[in-house]
């Protein structure tokens, strides 16, 4: 069991005397069902429920944050595309493209902060702007961390170039400097603004000397002559340790720890004016002494310093488990994973449940978005991408998913069926045709086991057409049942359904002769189920009753055996009640009809095929 | 190309519908709404796209639509039409099981308005027929079918034609009593659902479906039961489809696949270019009609009828940028176009024929 790296948090459940009573919960796929039990710790339970609701914790809330699914959806684009292109990753192309992915998802990300912080100014409860703030806080901070890992681990600058990434990172998250820059630039008399010399400073310290000397050059021109200049110079020297820091002098720096904000950037500018061409492998010696020198002591580093360190230190993975840690949605960590996957970074780190790294934080990103009552589907490609337990995983999500309408549970369908997931296909389907037949809606039953190749489900709908008929003489939904097609061949029932309606058909059409022998092959090609025979072979008797002759002794002989064959298998069982008998008698007088007809037809039929024709 | 601009706006969109403007101005469509579904709570929407006249010095953030209002909905929104109504309507479409006195609620999936009538079917199978200023409905087919109804279009004004989940167009006639529809046509072959319907603006005759094995199919309901062309199309689910109002001889296309079709059956389509449509994937396809029924004389040959393979081609360009969840919906008026998308996109884009 590992240690625990920090502390647990305590969450108290409205509306619960957690000192008082006892609570129960159980596990969800994402979140937490808790409620409060009658036991009583102290005294004897009480009988009396003192909050009589369920509640749901979850601890991931990004997801239902309305403009973090915007983030969601973004990147998912970003991700699929980028699965879909890595087999057409080669050569020198693939690093670009790959940079050109990890901007894409920077993009989103700084996308994101800009519109969280416009809701944030203009939010008027004051809890909900800090806490837009400190959302939008959470988000300069991933892109920060992205960032440096795109110029350490995608870009690979080399020594020289990796001096002008880094300037550009810390340039990108210290945005005072452009609104300063501004401020004294749209003054009346620039040089005169209180923060002139301070936006000096922090140009030199960001790298930025030709704006630098811009600015100097303003206060060059006011006075013209060349002495005038070295008398500038002498007061820079004096009020401004512009030139020491020009030299690269620590001490000099540190000194302008308020204007550099944080040790990273102390760590840039210390590289920019000291050791321009660092190596990325020595990077970490000056980041640690930066860090150190930068706190002095004073206070401990924070997370976030943590992982920027160990990203310097190019500590993959220590980097990924610090932010699984520190933050609160899987999504950061299982989108950076993936890329630095792509770009071949990670060895296979095994987990002791067998999958790898990458794999273990898309399948817990996209369980989390499976929770969540709309972005499931964006779930779905997440899982599709893992190799070793996507499929399962996904499988067995996708059963859980309420299907509120059928136009929901068509989609559901759909992914399904792309991914040949049928049982799930089945089960889904069977699900969706008990429902119909619930409410009746046969149609709709049966157009869901065909999709479902469900035999079993078909016959059942069949059989309730044909109870339906029994009951009330006439077929329902007739619609359905005489535009059946190829679909008939599903099941057996199914197909006798069919048959037997075309029967009626010909049956009304007064096609009488075509209308015997479908009802005979109906008995013998044995689709017909038992109990239904007695009904056809009434059916029979008008046809046998017909002025001409419309049987074959043949098919006479082929009725009889049928009649035979039924009268013959039913024993009477147990006792003989009121009902029965009468039953009994109605069975009794039909079969003695049947015989009849039957008998009678196969005199005139024999008649009929002994003569010869004419006479 | 068009230009296409999207925007992420946090709720999967089931249906975008322009605003119509008012017959014969010349405006251009400039707002339009949206249903979503799937959230807990969903909304209906209404957004403007931004003003001709004021173009921005970046122009980037000119195409982007904005919100305007929106309101709650309870439940998935299904389908959108506009009309001046003061009613509302619930409980219009219900399950009854048998033998038991309590409906339960059943997904009204479509609705198709023809001032001051509305129409609309669910998947009880149920068909109502509403009027704008009265409070209960003034006709109701019961059972009209035994399967899920998911579309319905007016053909004329008292007949109605309704697409099921068993592959069947059927034609109902208000004037009549009764409730048997007047004709039903479907395919031979599988049964396959029919999503989505529209009717060919100046031939009432013409109607065009799409199906859940993504296949388009062209019916002249006067003759015959089968369609007369049937056009392999996407590879999943059509959602819907739509004749372009005054340009009947386009005709678009969405679909679960992620794409958005543009079939473009004018008779000079050999000479639009379709080779500059940069990220689009055009190409000519030949069609064929499966009808082998003796040629009517037509005094109006539709496009879409003609059965001369030689003569008539059709291009189809796919008009997003690139594949995305499914889309549910779109809706073009004039030389606009927008769709909404599961994955919580809105594209418009306001020059489909440059």
């Amino acid at each position: 069991m590992e240690e625990l790296d920090g502390e647990p948090t305590v969450t108290l459940i409205p509306g619960v005397n957690s000192s008082k009573k006892q609570m129960c919960f159980d596990w969800g796929p994402g979140e937490m069902l808790v409620c409060e039990t009658s036991f009583n710790k102290k005294e004897k339970s009480e009988t009396v429920p003192g909050c009589p609701v369920i509640y749901i914790i979850r601890k991931d809330v990004d997801v239902y944050s309305q403009i973090l699914r915007k983030l969601f959806n973004e990147s998912h684009g970003i991700f699929v595309g980028l699965q879909r292109i890595e087999e057409e990753l080669t050569g020198k192309s693939r690093k670009a493209q790959l940079v050109r992915v990890s901007k894409n998802y920077r993009s989103v990300i700084r996308a994101c902060m800009e519109e969280m912080h416009q809701v944030a100014i203009a939010a008027k409860d004051p809890a909900c702007s800090r806490q837009f703030s400190s959302q939008v806080s959470i988000l300069s901070a991933m892109e920060l961390i992205w960032n440096l890992c795109e110029i350490l681990f995608i870009e690979v600058a080399p020594a020289g170039p990796l001096l002008l990434h880094l300037l550009d990172w810390v340039r990108l998250h210290v945005c005072e400097v452009d609104n300063l820059l501004a401020d004294v630039l749209g003054s009346e008399n620039p040089r005169k603004h209180e923060s002139f010399w301070k936006l000096v400073t922090i140009l030199v310290l960001q790298g930025r000397l030709d704006e630098a000397r811009q600015m100097l050059s303003k206060e060059a021109d006011s006075s013209p002559t060349s002495a005038g200049m070295c008398r500038i110079l002498g007061d820079l020297m004096r009020t401004m340790p512009v030139l020491s820091i020009m030299l690269g002098d620590e001490a000099a720096l540190l000194e302008q720890k308020e204007l550099l904000n944080n040790w990273y950037h102390f760590l840039v500018t210390r590289l920019l004016y000291s050791h321009p061409t660092v190596k990325p492998i020595d990077l970490h010696f000056y980041a640690q002494s930066s860090l150190d020198l930068f706190l002095g002591g004073e206070s401990s580093p924070e997370p976030l310093d943590n992982i920027l360190m160990a990203a310097f230190e190019f500590d993959i993975h220590q980097v990924i488990k610090e932010c699984s840690i520190a933050l609160s949605n899987w999504w950061f960590v299982a989108h950076l994973t993936d890329l630095l996957d792509h770009c071949k970074l990670l060895q296979s780190h095994n987990l002791y449940f067998g999958s790898n790294m990458r794999e273990f934080l898309l399948l817990e990103y996209a369980s989390g978005l499976f929770a969540h009552h709309s972005l499931w589907q964006l779930g779905v490609d997440y899982f599709d991408y893992c190799p070793e337990l996507g499929r399962v995983s996904l499988e067995l999500h996708i059963e859980r998913i309420p299907l509120s309408t059928e136009q929901k549970a068509l989609k559901v369908l759909r992914i399904c069926e792309q991914r040949q997931m049928t049982e799930q296909v089945r089960s889904i389907c069977k699900i969706l045709a008990m429902k119909a037949v619930r409410n009746n809606r046969l149609g709709s039953a049966l157009s869901w086991s065909i999709r479902a190749k469900d035999a079993a489900f078909a016959t059942l709908v069949s059989d309730r057409f044909l109870r339906d008929y029994c009951e009330r003489g006439c077929f329902s939904d007739l619609d359905l049942i005489d535009n059946l097609g190829p679909a008939m061949m599903l099941s057996d029932r199914l197909t006798f359904l069919g048959k037997y309606r075309e029967f009626h058909r010909l049956y009304g059409e007064k096609r009488f002769v075509d209308a015997a022998s479908l009802l005979l092959s109906l008995m013998t090609s044995q689709i017909a189920p038992r109990s239904f025979w007695m009904t056809l072979l009434t059916d029979a008797l008008p046809l046998l009753e017909q002025k001409q002759v419309i049987f074959s002794a043949e098919q006479t002989y082929e009725l009889m055996r049928c009649l035979e064959d039924l009268t013959s298998g039913r024993p009477v069982h147990g006792e003989p009640d009121a009902q029965r008998l009468q039953d009994d008698d109605i069975e009794t007088t039909k079969v003695e009809m049947l015989r009849l007809a039957l008998a009678r037809n196969l005199a005139r039929a024999i008649i009929k095929e002994g003569s010869l024709e004419g006479s | 190309m068009e230009e296409i601009y999207a925007k992420f706006v946090s709720q999967k969109i089931s249906k975008t519908r322009w605003r119509p403007v008012p017959a014969g101005s010349l405006q251009t469509a400039d707002t339009f709404a949206t249903g979503s579904w799937d959230n807990e709570e969903n909304r209906v929407s209404l957004w403007s796209i931004g003003d001709f006249g004021n173009l921005d010095s970046d122009g980037g953030f000119e195409g982007d639509h904005q919100l305007l209002c929106d309101i709650k909905h309870h439940g998935d929104v299904m389908d959108l039409q506009t009309l001046s109504v003061g009613q509302q309507w619930t409980a219009a479409h219900y399950h009854t099981s048998p033998g038991s006195l309590s409906c339960r609620s059943a997904p009204c999936t479509g609705v198709v308005c023809s001032n001051p009538e509305i129409v609309t079917v669910g998947e009880d199978g149920r068909i109502n027929l509403f009027r704008a200023d009265h409070k209960e409905a003034v006709r109701t087919i019961d059972n009209a079918d035994s399967s899920t109804l998911h579309a319905v279009t007016f053909l004329r004004t008292p007949e109605i034609l309704t697409v099921n989940s068993i592959g069947q167009l059927k034609i109902w006639d208000f004037r009549q009593q009764g409730n048997e529809p007047s004709q039903i046509l479907s395919l031979t072959g599988d049964r396959v659902p029919l999503h989505c319907v529209d009717r060919h603006p100046n031939q009432q005759h013409v109607v065009a479906t799409g199906g859940q094995d993504g296949m388009l199919s062209i019916w002249d309901v006067r003759q015959g039961t089968m369609p007369v062309s049937l056009l392999k199309a996407h590879e999943a689910e059509m959602w819907e489809v739509h004749f372009h109002p005054s340009n009947p001889d386009h005709l678009f296309t969405c679909s679960e696949d992620g794409s958005l079709w543009h079939w473009d059956a004018s008779t000079d389509a050999p000479e639009k270019s379709s080779l500059f449509h940069e990220g689009g994937r055009s190409s000519i396809f030949l069609f064929h009609s499966i009808s082998n029924q003796a040629n009517v004389h037509q005094s109006v040959i539709s496009s879409w009828l003609s059965t001369d393979p030689a003569k008539d081609r059709i291009e189809i360009t796919s008009l997003l940028p690139n594949r995305t969840l499914s889309v549910n919906s779109l809706d073009v008026l004039g030389p606009c176009l927008v769709c909404g998308t599961d994955a919580e996109a809105i594209y418009v884009t306001r020059q489909l024929f440059s």
